[in-house]
């Protein structure tokens, strides 16, 4: 067990010290789930190559516990957002991390996937995936170097460890909320929005100088 | 010089006087063909002229002249330049008649044109969108559409230089995202499409084949966009009778990052380093492409340090490539991980040298116009000459004794997803998908470009087509880039490796070039039209990946499910540069 771990606050008698260790539950739950996180095996872009790097021989994220991928969401905590995150993927990411039981976790690794990235300014880029999906750690890197990576999975298992058992959101009822699966329309959309689209899109409407305008009035006079 | 483009060719003019004309404007090369009889000039141009391999097609979008522009490129299998054919319709009625009959390797091109500049392709089977989904508003890569954080036409901004202030796009855009929607659009209304078109097109196939004999059922799935063994975000929608494959239908675009757009946004050199991110496993091999395409257009040659140094990271590059590829279709095959994780120690090992004189593992940005960005920094020749001479020999033919005669490997690849060398050319496969069918079609070779003509080194070819001999041909290959890098160490002389004073902006005279090279994953071709701006005014690129999966159904027919894991991870595909 981690020296972390033994913190008794409580004299243990001498005779027992090497075979007994005294923690709190919040400790040995953190300790325990900081320890096997499973990441989805999941990539999307040029980041998954260096994901899969940190996983070989050199790296070797098997040190944290991490290295069991599961391909499956269903069997997986931690969503690795690895890459460019693009308007016709963005509703099969919703669906995949609603698919994740909880506890989950959701690293954007690199700049495309916290910001947008080089490629922000296309028009089939979401500008972060925390758009859509929250996020709990930023990795920055363009792609991230694998020590990033796992400076980035350094700092998750640290939250992991600020978190009590009595707090966390999982056993707290009705908590665990679906994110809506965004749309893909005209250009993608998000269902919370609709009244902000229809809002705008007919202020639109009613630009009198605007010719695209004057043509969907009378589109929809007729 | 690579990719040299047939001014003059008699035998098309004299065959069709009143319907092909020399491409007159200046910096232009090839021909223009009128619309109506651009199948009859493509069909003189494979039977009667030779030229059986159609390599890019795509439009441009000439706006101020109210044309659209389709330009084909056709190069003879057997090697030699291109020849180059455009046709030009006008932007409001784009309708040219499609190629896919003659050669079906501009199956995928045709669509993605159609998606991107909205050009019809009268007689196309299938024509879908291609990169994005079917219902976006308006076609991206015309002129005049604009993206929702669109703010002037060629960088650098005005906002950002040259007292540039700093500013959130997402602060302009009245939903804080980057997304616009048409005038009047009601999000109620809206019906997403979801595919019905595809689904309704393999229903229809099913259905005519049923007509014959015994009624199968037959179950259709998705494989992937999120599957361990698609290498990224590819989908297969596949019917399946049992557990054989009837029909397949890729479906991309899931990772399209609008390369194009942003490259047209962008100043010539600022494209560098993007176009590392195309096939983000071998980025010096984009950087080479679209170096040796511009390089073109401005009439310069770099020094011949630069040039030794090129093709020495590129072939390190085609290295560290083909180790991946190996490990990852036998990863495919089921033997998980390990061979990946001997494929990912020496690559870590070229890596660490590209990160020494990089100064980045993947994404290099090492290429400059006339140049390269760095030379090798102290201790790194020596690294790379024991790499070359001694340890990369080794572990290939350790990979080779532990690999090659495996019984699992054999029994998995020998006579699966064959590929016959006529489908290989007329489909426009290339690199070790065309080369393992037995044609030998190495751009190395067939149309030399940068110093390849004074190495010693030989064209690997295989004869069987199949996933066994696609996977032999990468060994083969890692062999003969071992012995170019010896070559090139052994001869590379000293001296400058920029030509002229680096710049930032480098002055492009107008015209069009199409530069190509052999990249690890087959041919990569840049197609870049400039107008004397500091931007592109069509930057086209021609992925190896995307050309290489038009035939997947072809070979996947009649396999089995894990068949078609394994026909894919010998194609070697990169999603970054499929969807660009």
């Amino acid at each position: 067990m981690g020296e972390d771990l033994n913190k008794p606050e409580y004299e243990i008698p001498p005779e027992l010290k090497s075979s007994v260790s005294i923690t709190t539950l919040d400790r040995i739950y953190n300790w325990s789930r900081r320890s096997s996180v499973w990441p989805m095996m999941f990539g999307l872009a040029c980041c998954a190559i260096e994901m899969i790097c940190a996983a070989a021989s050199r790296y070797d994220i098997a040190r944290f516990g991490m290295e069991v991928m599961r391909p499956s969401p269903r069997q997986s905590d931690l969503m690795l957002v690895s890459g460019t995150v693009t308007k016709k993927m963005m509703p099969l990411i919703v669906r995949l991390f609603n698919q994740m039981p909880e506890p989950k976790y959701v690293i954007a690794m690199g700049a495309c996937a916290s910001g947008g990235g080089p490629f922000k300014e296309g028009y089939n880029v979401i500008s972060g995936v925390d758009n859509y999906i929250p996020v709990d750690v930023y990795i920055p890197g363009c792609p991230p170097t694998p020590q990033a990576l796992m400076n980035g999975l350094i700092t998750l298992q640290k939250k992991i460890d600020t978190q009590s058992i009595r707090e966390v959101r999982w056993y707290k009822k009705g908590a665990s909320e679906t994110i809506p699966v965004p749309v893909l329309g005209p250009d993608i959309m998000d269902p919370r929005e609709y009244d902000l689209i229809r809002q705008y899109t007919n202020q639109k409407l009613q630009n009198i100088d605007d010719p695209a305008a004057q043509v969907a009035r009378q589109e929809k006079g007729s | 010089m690579s990719a040299q483009i047939i001014t003059k060719n008699s035998d098309l003019l004299e065959k069709f006087p009143q319907y092909v004309k020399p491409d007159e404007r200046t910096g232009y090369n090839g021909y223009v063909v009128s619309s109506d009889h651009l199948i009859d000039v493509a069909r003189a141009i494979r039977d009667e002229l030779g030229y059986d391999y159609l390599s890019s097609v795509t439009g441009v979008d000439y706006l101020p002249d109210g044309l659209m522009e389709v330009v084909y490129h056709f190069f003879k299998s057997s090697g030699g330049p291109a020849l180059a054919i455009k046709s030009q319709v006008d932007r409001n009625n784009a309708v040219v008649p499609s190629l896919v009959s003659l050669y079906p390797g501009a199956d995928f091109q045709e669509r993605e044109a159609w998606d991107l500049f909205g050009i019809q392709f009268a007689g196309h089977p299938d024509l879908r969108r291609l990169l994005l989904w079917e219902g976006f508003e308006g076609h991206p890569m015309r002129k005049d559409w604009h993206e929702p954080y669109y703010e002037e036409d060629g960088k650098p901004f005005k906002s950002r230089w040259p007292d540039g202030k700093i500013s959130l796009a997402e602060d302009k855009n009245p939903f804080h995202k980057n997304i616009a929607f048409p005038t009047g659009f009601d999000p109620d209304k809206w019906i997403p499409d979801d595919d019905s078109v595809l689904y309704s097109n393999i229903k229809n196939i099913i259905s005519s084949e049923d007509e014959s004999g015994l009624k199968t059922d037959y179950v259709i799935v998705n494989m992937g966009p999120q599957h361990p063994s698609t290498h990224g975000v590819f989908r297969m929608v596949v019917a399946l009778e049992g557990e054989t494959i009837r029909v397949l239908k890729p479906v991309v675009g899931y990772l399209h990052r609008n390369h194009e757009k942003i490259g047209e946004r962008n100043t010539f050199l600022q494209n560098m380093p993007y176009t590392d991110r195309l096939d983000y496993i071998s980025s010096l091999s984009n950087n080479f492409g679209y170096a040796l395409a511009v390089e073109k257009l401005m009439g310069i040659k770099p020094p011949e340090r630069a040039e030794y140094l090129r093709v020495i990271m590129a072939e390190f590059t085609r290295i560290s490539n083909h180790l991946f590829a190996i490990g990852s279709l036998l990863n495919d095959m089921g033997a998980y991980f390990t061979p990946m994780l001997y494929a990912i120690e020496e690559r870590e090992l070229i890596l660490d040298i590209f990160e020494a004189t990089t100064g980045s593992r993947m994404m290099c940005n090492y290429f400059r116009f006339g140049g390269v960005a760095r030379d090798l920094p102290e201790g790194i020749y020596e690294k790379i000459h024991d790499l070359a001479f001694e340890r990369l020999p080794r572990k290939i033919d350790e990979l080779d004794l532990y690999l090659t005669n495996s019984e699992i490997i054999k029994a998995r690849g020998e006579g699966v997803g064959v590929l016959t060398p006529e489908d290989a050319i007329a489909y426009s496969t290339s690199g070790p998908v065309v080369r393992a069918s037995g044609v030998p079609y190495d751009i190395r070779r067939a149309d030399p470009y940068s110093i390849y003509d004074r190495f010693d080194f030989d064209v690997a070819v295989r004869y069987h087509g199949d996933v066994y001999d696609r996977y032999l041909i990468r060994v083969d290959e890692m062999r003969q880039s071992v012995r170019i890098i010896q070559q090139a160490l052994t001869q590379m002389p000293k001296g400058p490796i920029q030509e002229g004073k680096p710049q930032y902006v480098v002055k492009v005279p107008p015209g069009e070039a199409y530069g190509r090279v052999e990249a690890p994953k087959g041919e990569l071709g840049y197609y870049v039209v400039s107008n004397g701006k500091p931007n592109p005014w069509r930057y086209h690129v021609r992925a190896p990946s995307l050309i290489n999966i038009t035939p997947l159904e072809k070979m996947s027919l009649g396999n089995k499910v894990a068949d078609t894991v394994i026909i894919l991870g010998s194609i070697d595909i990169v999603l970054g540069e499929l969807d660009r």
